[in-house]
């Protein structure tokens, strides 16, 4: 096209709405406005059929249930939530206190590598902490060739406290990451203020600090505390009985499906509290100011001081990265030594297959619904993301039972519908599929995609928008020419978070797949729980090394 | 009146790239001074040396006659009595107003801080925003808060960062005035810190004018204006240029100008010993003013619009240019030649730079 300026009739600008392609698009925002409550709908679906599984109750089972195991779910749950909670407190907080404030030897390195725990899973952590500190591990081996006794002080690791220390060493990371942004932000400042007003350093910290970060740190705590009522694998491998084991129990142990969701539905109150706290949270953050200081001096440390600090963030980082890795790395090379296993390039090729599909499908419904946004800015348009991007808070374990119920319910429907009009006998055509994987994914992942992209759709400003129209470009050269080049990174980004997400993912994986259709994560399961440490370690590696990716580019995006 | 605070040679810096050079001030208590300068040339650090956050390499900070700060010494900032108003007001986002106000009391009883607050807030107008959060204020209550929460404790000394460059340009001056008076009625010492010389010329007694780390000039804006210690001064300080003349007689120098008669001022020598000497002269803009019957005529090569006046810039035949303030009713077209006259009664001149 031939932009020449003085063809452009400057009267005909400002009537831009009453432009022809504006008027035939009308249908095409009627449309843009209804998707995002489509969207929601596939969400809150699996909700609703958890809720409606009340309508079927299993006296029996309930009876054994809350004879037996419910009164263990609730305390596990509790003590392993109050556990997580203290222990990513008291890591995170401090970490980023130190990191963010004070200058000791290996301070730049300890503000990105304490990140690093983020790349591995709660679960690989949880078996290489058994592996390593078990009965049979190398600790205790050469601990009791040494003292050559039978170590009964040594602490069972298979134990409620040995799960609260696995997972706050996978979860400080949260905590650690938004308390930091606090303290980075106006930590030091808001000590000086303090100092010029007459308290010492430390009742500074304590009394405006800790205070003004109270936002920050619950919003961190509430994030591991999700990822802790989400986990399946970690308490799978210890043994340690919470909703998400019992849901995995009772479906596949008992073949209670409705057993199964209303115990879902129990913990979705649980999660409930939290998502509420933690928006509570959220929006008191946005009052405080978000500006880096100009130029923040460290304060050094020095002496015994600076030996501890650095003594205690390596520690840190030694159990929760280093020992894995290294662990990992040891088994790994042993494992191949034997050989290595036959079907590994299959389980990746399936992990890696599906990461993708996943990646592509949930950015592709995240980038729509961001645009829906942008089309339609109201207050119903507004709740329906809400509730779209809310499926983060969902557990696996949930989700899987919320969406396999009403999917093989379909699938049912269909076969039936087809046998009845041509006749033939089709069998099931959902199950046995990806399909039930992909919808439990998109679900659950969605926001992780979503909030990347609306930011960075709200770079390509409304002028932008109009200059294009002005120019003549509308429609899929706008997005060709204008979209598409602004957002590419972030699509990027959006993608990759999602791609390492479902590799590291385990209940959905493990409850809907197609029969016999293994991934790396569901190896790892089946693998440590006959206690096969070496077997899984390879997978395991894998799966570390896509962790890394997303670990990078927050690094990366945080230097900057 | 006795001397708050004596900053006596002191210099700063960040491992090897010095900050603040050899820098002297002395504040009188009740006097309010003012550091200005562009930005980078050290002047937010001098005010922190001063505050007790940043430790000096030599020199001494003296307060209230006691040493705070020397090589290898540094008084912890809560033990200095000073109260400082922070460029971003770094109020607490968690706090009302009341205890923003009152965080700083915590030696005193309830009581005593109730009343402190209360008084506070009633001679700053906040009484009625007391109970609100620092981010339902407008930026100008914000500030005041800023600055009652540091005067609360009875400080000896404010220090003022940039205290304004958060506002409204057309709500500064304003405000500045009102901070003036304030201080003044509590007779408080203070310093801030700006880039901007109408802020300076309106809060403060005393100005410091920094240049990378120096002090160029420490003293009142009539002495800055009319006696600039040197040229950078004079550069810096309202508007001038500098021509070339020569010192004929102690009260004459020759210029293209024509000859000049006034007091000459030179800021190392008096008139006698710099007679017959060459010199750039400093021509402000309303030494120079409009005579259609001068004989000496210039050519409007630029001229911006003040309102009450025009800022003409002219240029001689030599092609020298001076400034001119003169009246909005001489409309002169770019281009022109009008009629000048220079109208001098103080001369400042500077020993000249490349004389030939």
């Amino acid at each position: 096209m031939k932009n020449d300026f003085s063809s452009v009739n400057p009267a005909a600008i400002p009537d831009i709405q009453q432009h022809s392609s504006y008027k035939a698009g009308y249908g095409i925002r009627r449309a843009w406005r209804v998707f995002p409550f489509l969207v929601a709908a596939v969400v809150l679906v699996p909700v609703c059929v958890v809720f409606a599984s009340f309508l079927s109750l299993d006296d029996e089972i309930w009876q054994h249930l809350i004879a037996t195991t419910l009164p263990n779910l609730l305390t596990n749950t509790l003590w392993l939530s109050l556990g997580v909670i203290a222990g990513t407190a008291l890591l995170g907080i401090s970490l980023a206190w130190f990191t963010s404030v004070y200058r000791f030897p290996g301070y730049r390195f300890f503000s990105w590598a304490l990140f690093l725990p983020l790349a591995i899973p709660a679960y690989v952590i949880a078996f290489v902490a058994l592996g390593t500190f078990d009965y049979t591990g190398p600790v205790q081996t050469s601990l009791r060739h040494w003292f050559n006794s039978d170590l009964l002080w040594f602490p069972d690791i298979r134990s409620g406290p040995g799960v609260a220390i696995v997972m706050t060493l996978a979860f400080y990371p949260y905590v650690y990451l938004l308390s930091r942004d606090a303290f980075l932000t106006q930590g030091k400042r808001l000590l000086e203020v303090a100092q010029s007003l007459g308290f010492t350093r430390r009742q500074g910290f304590f009394r405006v600090v800790l205070p003004m970060a109270r936002p920050w740190i619950v919003a961190g705590i509430m994030l591991a505390l999700m990822e802790t009522l989400a986990d399946f694998g970690t308490v799978s491998i210890f043994n340690y009985d919470t909703f998400t084991t019992a849901i995995y129990k009772t479906w596949f142990g008992m073949f209670s499906l409705s057993t199964a969701s209303q115990l879902a539905s129990l913990l979705i109150l649980i999660v409930l509290v939290i998502i509420v706290t933690e928006q509570r949270f959220r929006l008191r953050m946005r009052f405080s100011e978000n500006r880096k200081s100009a130029r923040v001096e460290r304060v050094p440390l020095t002496g015994w001081q600076a030996a501890a600090v650095t003594g205690f963030a390596s520690t840190v980082l030694f159990f929760a990265f280093v020992l894995p890795v290294v662990q990992l790395s040891i088994w790994a090379m042993d494992a191949l030594t034997v050989g290595l296993d036959q079907r590994y390039l299959e389980f990746t090729w399936h992990s890696v297959l599906l990461s993708i599909l996943a990646a592509l499908i949930t950015c592709l419904v995240a980038a729509m619904l961001a645009y829906a946004a942008r089309i339609h800015s109201d207050g119903y348009t507004r709740f329906a993301i809400r509730l779209s991007t809310v499926g983060y808070a969902l557990p696996g374990a949930v989700l899987a039972v919320g969406i396999f119920i009403p999917m093989a319910w379909l699938d049912n429907l269909l076969s039936d519908w087809i046998e009845i009009i041509s006749g033939a006998e089709t069998g099931l055509l959902i199950q046995g599929t990806l399909t039930v994987m992909l919808v439990a994914y998109m679900t659950r992942f969605l926001a992780v995609s979503y909030f990347p992209l609306e930011s960075a759709l709200q770079r390509v400003t409304r002028s932008i928008d109009e200059a294009a129209a002005g120019f003549g470009i509308t429609g899929w050269s706008m997005l060709r020419t204008i979209y598409l080049p602004m957002l590419k990174s972030s699509l990027f980004t959006a993608a990759t978070l999602v791609f390492v997400d479902v590799m590291k993912e385990m209940p959905i994986t493990l409850m809907t797949r197609p029969f016999d259709w293994d991934t790396l994560a569901v190896r790892i399961f089946s693998l440590t729980s006959e206690g096969q440490w070496e077997q899984a370690a390879l997978p395991a590696l894998t799966l570390i090394l896509t962790g890394l990716i997303p670990i990078i580019l927050l690094v990366r995006h945080s230097e900057t | 009146m006795s001397t708050l605070l004596k900053l006596d040679r002191i210099s700063h810096a960040y491992g090897a790239q010095a900050i603040v050079n050899e820098l002297s001030l002395e504040l009188k208590k009740g006097e309010i001074g003012c550091l200005l300068g562009p930005s980078g040339c050290g002047k937010t650090t001098v005010l922190r040396c001063i505050a007790g956050f940043e430790p000096i390499i030599s020199g001494e900070i003296w307060l209230n006659e006691n040493s705070v700060s020397r090589a290898g010494f540094v008084l912890p900032p809560e033990q200095r009595r000073i109260g400082m108003v922070f460029q971003e007001y770094a109020l607490f986002p968690h706090l009302t107003v009341t205890a923003n106000v009152g965080f700083g009391l915590h030696r005193s009883t309830k009581a005593e801080r109730a009343h402190r607050v209360a008084e506070l807030l009633q001679i700053t107008g906040l009484t009625e925003v007391a109970n609100r959060y620092p981010h339902e204020l407008s930026g100008g209550q914000q500030q005041r808060v800023a600055l009652v929460r540091a005067l609360a404790p009875y400080p000896d000394l404010i220090l003022l960062d940039e205290p304004f460059s958060n506002l409204d340009v057309s709500l500064r001056e304003y405000l500045g005035q009102e901070i003036r008076e304030l201080l003044k009625k509590l007779n408080i010492t203070a310093i801030l810190v700006t880039h901007d010389q109408a802020e300076a010329f309106a809060v403060a007694d005393k100005i410091g004018v920094m240049h990378a780390g120096k002090m160029m000039q420490w003293g009142g804006a009539h002495e800055l204006y009319h006696h600039p210690a040197n040229r950078f001064i004079a550069d810096f300080i309202g508007q001038g240029i500098l021509i070339p003349g020569k010192v004929m007689h102690p009260d004459k120098v020759e210029t293209e100008l024509g000859t000049l008669t006034g007091n000459i001022y030179h800021p190392d020598h008096s008139s006698r010993e710099i007679a017959g000497s060459q010199v750039d002269v400093l021509i402000r803009p309303d030494d120079i003013i409009h005579d259609n019957d001068s004989s000496l005529r210039a050519v409007v090569i630029h001229k911006a619009f003040r309102g009450a006046q025009y800022l003409y810039t002219l240029r001689l035949t030599s092609g020298q240019n001076v400034l001119s303030l003169i009246s909005s009713y001489h409309d002169h077209a770019i281009g022109e030649k009008i009629g000048i006259r220079p109208q001098t009664d103080h001369i400042v001149v500077f020993d000249r730079l490349n004389s030939q």
